[in-house]
């Protein structure tokens, strides 16, 4: 039953993992693959974590994994606020509908 | 379960590949950045996944935590730079 639910965890947390990659190679701009990336990728991560915490039980490494997922969460928002800061400052203009194709 | 990791890892390789050719082929730094980050993030669950399969994962995990925080600190210092007038984006 463990298991199960450790694997099912697993490949949903694929899901979400696979859906960031579709985002980052198919969305118009730059700012738009940036939002696809940082949240599929942090809930994909904290996914399959738990199934990995589920397989090995309740132990000093389990913890050490729970551990990556608040690494990961801090460390996902921080960087993704920043280069979306260091796009925005730097000139890159956003990808509008009334334009024909995405800016380079 | 020993089935479906090994799927989720063949699975996780295939996205890094595909991730790499956003960073091959970005139009702008910063997409590459984005697609860097992105493989690192992949790898962070690989280098878990590999642990469970090899039954090593006491070891992989302290491995992954630094690796995220070395992920966090080179990303931040080359937005930074990135940020700065007169660099090419």
């Amino acid at each position: 039953m463990t298991e199960a639910a450790a694997a099912g965890l697993l490949l949903v947390g694929l899901f979400f993992v696979l859906a960031g990659v579709v985002g980052v190679l198919r969305l118009p701009d730059f700012y738009a693959r940036l939002h696809a990336t940082s949240k599929c990728d942090t809930l994909g991560l904290a996914l399959m974590v738990g199934g990995v915490v589920l397989h090995s039980g309740l132990t000093l490494t389990a913890g050490k994994v729970l551990l990556l997922v608040v690494f990961v969460g801090l460390i996902n928002a921080t960087a993704a606020h920043a280069l979306g800061r260091a796009a925005y400052r730097s000139g890159l203009a956003p990808w509008t509908a009334e334009r024909d194709r995405a800016p380079r | 379960m020993n089935d479906v990791v090994l799927v989720v890892i063949a699975a996780l390789a295939l996205a890094m590949g595909l991730s790499l050719y956003r960073v091959l082929a970005g139009p702008t730094n910063f997409d590459r950045l984005t697609g860097i980050s992105l493989i690192g993030t992949k790898s962070m669950i690989l280098l878990l996944l590999l642990g469970i399969r090899a039954g090593k994962l006491d070891a992989l995990v302290d491995i992954a935590l630094s690796y995220s925080l070395i992920t966090l600190v080179s990303t931040m210092v080359l937005a930074k730079y990135l940020e700065r007038p007169g660099v090419p984006r």
